[in-house]
């Protein structure tokens, strides 16, 4: 199938982006492309104005400053997958990246573009989560920063507004006391996850605090396991596993009841990386 | 808003020939090829981004041709499985192909061959897993794989042989 | 490394000087398509040609009440929008039934829907316009209304007295069924020492040939002639059905096959939407063409596979099998596909069901009902590995009851290496199998009893590991008996003419069809071989109606088995013809000489007498200074059809090694062996590449692929992401090896080798995964695809 009509404009400036979108409310942003093609393609979305935001300098690198990590929206996931910088301070992501998609994907898939596309099932809105890790978004009233709790809404639903542009995704730089943990179960290398969970802690003395753990595939967002970060705080695998109180939904690759028993799994799996680990 | 239009024009270099086209803004990168440019080597398998068989070269690195737009190309440096075989960069690898018969009905091969090469110019020689895991986004139907496996082992080792 | 291509286990008995049969050549053809230059029907662009979009039906069953088409004709780029109605009157409708499947019935089916819509996907409306994008925007414009009607798509309940008929003038849903009662199944399940049942499903899937199907049609008005380019693997097959229905005669029509990117039985029928496309160039009068795209395939390619067999086994405590019995349902979705009938894949799970076993007792009943859902029809190993499933399935769960080792209970049982011919309980005719030899060879390559040690050793470690095995039979060669017999125009002989040309090369035109699988070269290497020339003189033409003897084309494995046969008699026939030249011109006899390497030589020293290149120069220039009378022919035609056997089957077993993680219900494969016999081997790479690929199909069908229906007929993972097709990473390394029984039916003695690794595959997996989980005491799994879920649910986690 090919898509229906549509114009495109590549934009120089974001200024110029946030007043297109403006002024077309049928207008979609491209970064990548790799999702939004696809549906192109399919016919599933059929905007009036593609928006390239390919063009835009400044927007893709990858920086180590004041303890944290920024990258920009436009950067790449082979850029993060290969930057040495992304290994050492955000290990995390540098652990989710060879489970994205396949290195043709990987080359012109964005990781703004993953995080503002939000798919539920997706690695990286996890990860975001997990580090507790924030977005800045630009719209007409200029700069805003939006911590990663407050940015999924729903089903490819974000806090931005329909004039806001992702440009960056800042998160906290790891130290020699961070934990990370990561596992996901998909049927075929690269294919989305039918479950999986990114996670961070800190370490305190033999133990662990500060733990998140940001599932994803079960909910229509990336999801915290609150109760279950309590439990493995206080070293308690068998409770935390007890406390998830997930519920997902059926969907084509496995039904919600298998989705929650793997959930389970994966967390002594990640748990096991979090106490086990050392940086 | 003159310039916001359903036809642009784009520059770009094909297989190192210059091209000034106008194209449909909807127009995919694979689909310009193919119909604008008779470079019927890149296939149209899914155009939705999963069987690779429109693996080509942009800029240097591997793409899915049905998810990059051909409007995008202006200024790019394309390059697809004719002009990778014309220049000779991957004639070992089509030759290992040919010999251990990697392909069968050869629709994949062009997408199959691209990801490949892409593997092989890095350093080392991979393990079947590495080469598995990197051929991962391209669906082929015949084979089974075990012999692309094969195949791209057989040049990692002679590539790496050659150059100590 | 393993490039260098695998020995032949056997030198063949028809080595000759320059022989390449039983060597593993590389294709002669394959550079076209690593350098991308093959040309695929989606390709092909021609003058004045248009595209053509199909608008299909959202619903699985609607009443089509009304259509506008007023916006579509108007938009930008548009040629015609057309009806089924409007449709109808270029083209027949058609019935999809075969006389020897008795009773099988099935409804008139058009191009295009008229008035009502009978699955979900099925075309209602065609554009035609300048470009495919223009079509698929006018496609958006059309409106239709439909009233929708109610769905039948549980196969359980089609036949139930409340259950709508889908088309009145059938009566009921019932397409075809057959029963069969041989020995006294009452009696050998009574004095069986246990007895074991279980219902299997085999998941409906489909093909995902890489290629969509493809067709350009160019009715050429000014000669009244219709050229077909056509992604098909039957291209006389398909003249005679264009000419058929579009009421010409088949000289009106020629069809050309080029590179065909994938079919696997695919692409060996006919499609609606593709009768309509030549349809639409005979009325438009100017090339139109249609390419499947991925979407509109995964409704529209043919599904295969849908069934449900309760399976039942009787056996002694010693191991021996005294009865099989089977209750095989299948749905074919709303009409038996044309001209090969939806019938055929359950009458082949009757057939084939206990096939390698010695048993003389066996009951089996099948039913093929309708459903509004996309059609099913032959795919590769046209229901092998249904009937595999259920019967190795069935063997591996009665071992497992009498405690007896799984290779044990089948060399009580496999029918012997010195009893042939035989004949299966069903009535399938025996030639030659080697069913204990391939078993014993298996059992060789895999170091048995060194798996199941590191098995024991593993599961102490708290690592599940499974050993499964599946022993089979597989059609080939198939004379009239598959379809000639039921009035089908599917020839089963084919030809090849080889032509000596005015430099001394060799061309042969042959009437089977390349997708891939390297008939070209296994014909090459058969003329190459009984002529007398390198291969590289020789060069090979197929997929053309003007161009090439009338034939079958592809399918059944029988391109090599038949195809093949025809080239090497016609190589022959051309060397005794090239011989009476060459004598003419040496005034020597032409039995004294022979043609080696391109060149006519002495028979008895060698010695080099002539070249092929003056030969042809001296008969085709100067034939004034051959003999007076004589008249040199350097083309030959032979034809080829097996007559002494309805089939030649062959046989092979397959094993499975693989991990299944309980937390998860994921199964890594580990390594996957198959063993068979596919009589003598013209090129064993080609086999080999031929059972890896087919394995990994039978894996897909085991683990991953399935179309899922929801209750009203909507298709739920119609696309490449939810529709999971084997990728490299999941898949493992798979050894083959050989056996050789050539059949005394043909001089080259080679059966076919397409199907044996989707045939088996299947359950071999299947088996795995159970004698893996045996020690849990989980629930066998006898429902295919072996889900993360399904694995869960049998081990009670979930």
């Amino acid at each position: 199938m090919k898509p229906a009509p549509f114009a495109y404009k590549k934009v120089r400036s974001l200024d110029e982006a946030i007043a297109l979108l403006g002024e077309n409310p049928d207008a979609r942003l491209l970064a990548g492309g790799q999702s939004l093609m696809a549906t192109l393609n399919m016919r599933l979305s059929a905007p009036g104005l593609l928006i390239d935001i390919n063009g835009l300098s400044g927007l893709d690198g990858i920086a180590h400053q004041n303890g944290s990590i920024e990258i920009g929206a436009l950067a790449r996931h082979v850029q993060a997958e290969r930057s040495a910088t992304i290994a050492k301070h955000a290990p995390l992501i540098a652990r989710a990246m060879p489970f994205i998609g396949h290195p043709a994907i990987r080359n012109r898939g964005t990781l703004g573009g993953s995080i503002a596309f939000a798919d539920p099932a997706a690695e990286l809105p996890a990860c975001l989560l997990a580090l507790d890790g924030e977005v800045d978004a630009h719209g007409p009233k200029g700069k805003r920063t939006i911590k990663a709790g407050d940015y999924f809404k729903g089903l490819y639903e974000t806090a931005l507004g329909p004039q806001e542009i992702l440009t960056a995704i800042r998160l906290p730089a790891a130290d020699a006391n961070t934990r990370i943990g990561f596992s996901e179960l998909a049927r075929r290398h690269g294919d989305y996850a039918i479950v999986g969970l990114a996670a961070s802690a800190r370490a305190d003395g033999k133990g662990l605090k500060d733990v998140r753990l940001a599932y994803f595939g079960v909910a229509n967002t990336p999801l915290r396991a609150g109760k279950s970060e309590a439990a493995l705080a206080r070293g308690d695998v068998d409770g935390a596993v007890a406390a998830l109180d997930l519920d997902p939904h059926d969907d084509i690759q496995a039904t919600g009841a298998v989705k929650k028993h793997l959930a389970g799994v994966l967390l002594r799996r990640v748990a096991a990386q979090l106490m086990e680990q050392r940086l | 808003m003159s310039d916001m239009s359903m036809d642009i024009d784009i520059a770009l270099t094909v297989n190192g020939e210059r091209i000034v086209e106008r194209v449909e803004a909807r127009k995919s990168l694979v689909d310009f090829v193919r119909d604008d440019l008779g470079l019927t080597g890149s296939h149209v398998g899914c155009e939705h981004g999963v069987c690779g068989a429109c693996t080509m070269r942009v800029d240097g690195v591997i793409v899915r041709g049905c998810l990059m737009l051909a409007a995008q190309c202006d200024g790019a440096v394309v390059e697809t499985i004719e002009g990778l075989s014309d220049s000779g960069e991957l004639a070992d690898l089509q030759a290992a192909f040919e010999q251990r018969n990697a392909l069968q009905c050869g629709f994949c091969t062009p997408g199959m061959l691209t990801a490949a090469q892409d593997l092989l110019n890095r350093d080392g020689v991979p393990s079947r897993e590495e080469i598995r895991e990197h051929i991962s986004g391209n669906f082929c139907r015949c084979t089974g794989f075990h012999a692309i496996v094969d195949a791209v082992e057989s040049v990692a080792k002679a590539r790496h042989g050659a150059k100590p | 490394m393993k490039i260098t291509a695998d020995t032949p286990p056997v030198l063949s008995v028809l080595d000759r000087p320059n022989s390449y049969i039983g060597r593993a050549v590389p294709r002669p053809n394959l550079q076209r398509l690593t350098q991308g230059r093959g040309q695929y029907i989606s390709d092909v662009t021609l003058p004045r040609m248009t595209h053509v979009a199909y608008l299909r039906s959202p619903h699985a069953h609607a009443r089509i009440v009304s259509i506008a088409t007023d916006a579509a004709k108007k938009a930008p780029g548009v040629v015609a929008v057309v009806t089924g109605a409007e449709l109808a009157k270029t083209m027949t409708p058609w019935i999809g039934v075969l006389t020897h499947l008795k009773g099988i019935k099935s409804a008139p089916q058009a191009p295009i829907a008229i008035e009502r819509a009978c699955w979900q996907g099925e075309a209602v409306c065609a554009v035609v316009a300048r470009t495919r994008a223009q079509a698929e925007d006018a496609c958006e414009l059309i409106d239709i209304a439909y009233e929708e009607l109610p769905a039948v798509t549980d196969p359980e309940t089609a036949l139930d007295a409340g259950t709508p008929v889908i088309h009145d003038s059938l009566g009921d849903n019932l397409c075809f069924e057959r029963k069969l009662d041989v020995g006294d199944v009452g009696k050998a399940f009574a004095d069986a020492d246990a007895v074991v049942e279980a219902t299997f499903v085999t998941g409906r899937h489909t093909g995902v040939c890489t290629e969509g199907r493809a067709i350009v049609a160019d009715w050429n008005a000014s000669e009244q002639r219709m050229t077909v380019y056509h992604a098909t693997q039957a291209p006389h097959m398909m003249q005679n059905l264009f000419a058929k229905h579009l009421d010409l005669s088949e000289s009106q029509v020629r069809v050309m096959t080029k590179d065909v990117g994938g079919s696997f039985g695919i692409k060996v029928h006919t499609y609606a939407d593709e009768m309509a496309t030549v349809a639409l160039s005979k009325m438009l009068k100017r090339p139109v063409k249609f390419v499947a795209d991925r979407i509109e395939s995964f409704v529209t390619d043919i599904h295969a596979r849908d069934h449900r067999i309760k399976g039942k086994i009787g056996v002694t405590k010693d191991g021996v099998i005294t009865a099989f019995e089977i209750d095989d349902l299948t749905g074919i979705g709303p009409y038996s596909v044309y001209p090969r009938t939806s019938g055929i894949e359950a009458n082949q799970v009757v057939n084939l069901t206990g096939g390698p076993y010695n048993c003389p007792n066996y009951r089996a009943q099948t039913r093929v009902v309708f459903q509004n859902k996309n059609v099913m029809c032959q795919y590769r190993a046209v229901g092998h590995p249904v009937a595999v499933a259920v019967t190795e399935g069935l063997v591996e769960l009665a071992a497992a009851k009498i405690g007896m080792d799984p290779l044990e209970i089948r060399r009580r049982n496999l029918f012997p290496d010195d009893g042939y011919p035989a004949q299966t309980a069903s009535g399938l005719k025996l030639e030659q199998l080697s069913h204990h030899e391939a078993l014993a060879h298996l059992d060789t390559m895999i170091n048995y009893a060194g798996l199941r040690a590191e098995q024991k050793a593993l599961r102490d470690k708290g690592i599940y590991r499974g050993i499964g095995f599946a022993s089979f039979i597989e059609v080939t060669n198939p004379s009239a008996a598959f379809y000639g017999v039921g009035g089908a125009k599917i020839t089963s002989q084919d030809g090849a003419t080889v032509k000596l040309d005015a430099q001394g090369a060799i061309t042969i035109h042959s009437g089977v069809t390349e997708q891939g699988q390297g008939a070209e070269a296994v014909l090459a290497q058969c003329v190459a071989s009984s002529f007398g020339v390198s291969m590289d003189r020789v060069r090979v033409v197929t997929g053309d109606t003007d161009n090439t003897p009338y034939g079958g084309g592809t399918w059944a494995s029988r391109a090599a088995g038949i195809g093949g046969e025809a080239a090497w008699q016609a190589g022959k026939a051309l060397r005794g013809n090239v011989l009476a030249v060459a004598g003419a011109m040496l005034q020597a006899k032409p039995e004294d000489l022979d043609i080696r390497n391109g060149i006519v030589v002495d028979k008895v020293t060698g010695a080099e007498r002539l070249g092929l290149d003056e030969l042809a120069r001296v008969a085709y220039f100067r034939p004034d200074t051959l003999p007076p009378g004589f008249q040199a022919e350097l083309m030959v035609t032979r034809h080829y059809v097996p007559r002494a056997w309805p089939f030649a089957f062959t046989n092979g077993i397959q094993a499975s090694y693989l991990e299944v993680d309980t937390d998860t219900g994921f199964v890594k494969l580990l390594r996957h062996w198959c063993v068979e016999d596919c009589g003598t081997i013209i090129n064993p790479q080609l086999v080999n590449e031929q059972i890896r690929g087919g394995v990994v199909q039978g894996i897909g069908a085991a683990l991953f692929e399935q179309c899922l229906y929801d209750e009203r007929g909507q298709m739920l993972n119609g696309n490449m992401a939810d529709y999971l097709v084997p990728m490299a990473v999941e898949m493992p390394d798979i050894d083959c090896g050989h056996v050789v029984s050539p059949t005394a039916d043909s001089e080259l003695g080679a059966k076919g080798a397409g199907e044996a690794g989707t045939a088996g595959a299947p359950a071999c997996i299947m088996n795995a995964i159970n004698d893996a989980l045996r020690p849990l005491n989980a629930q066998p799994l006898t429902d295919m695809p072996f889900t993360p879920g399904k694995i869960l649910a049998a081990l009670g986690k979930i």
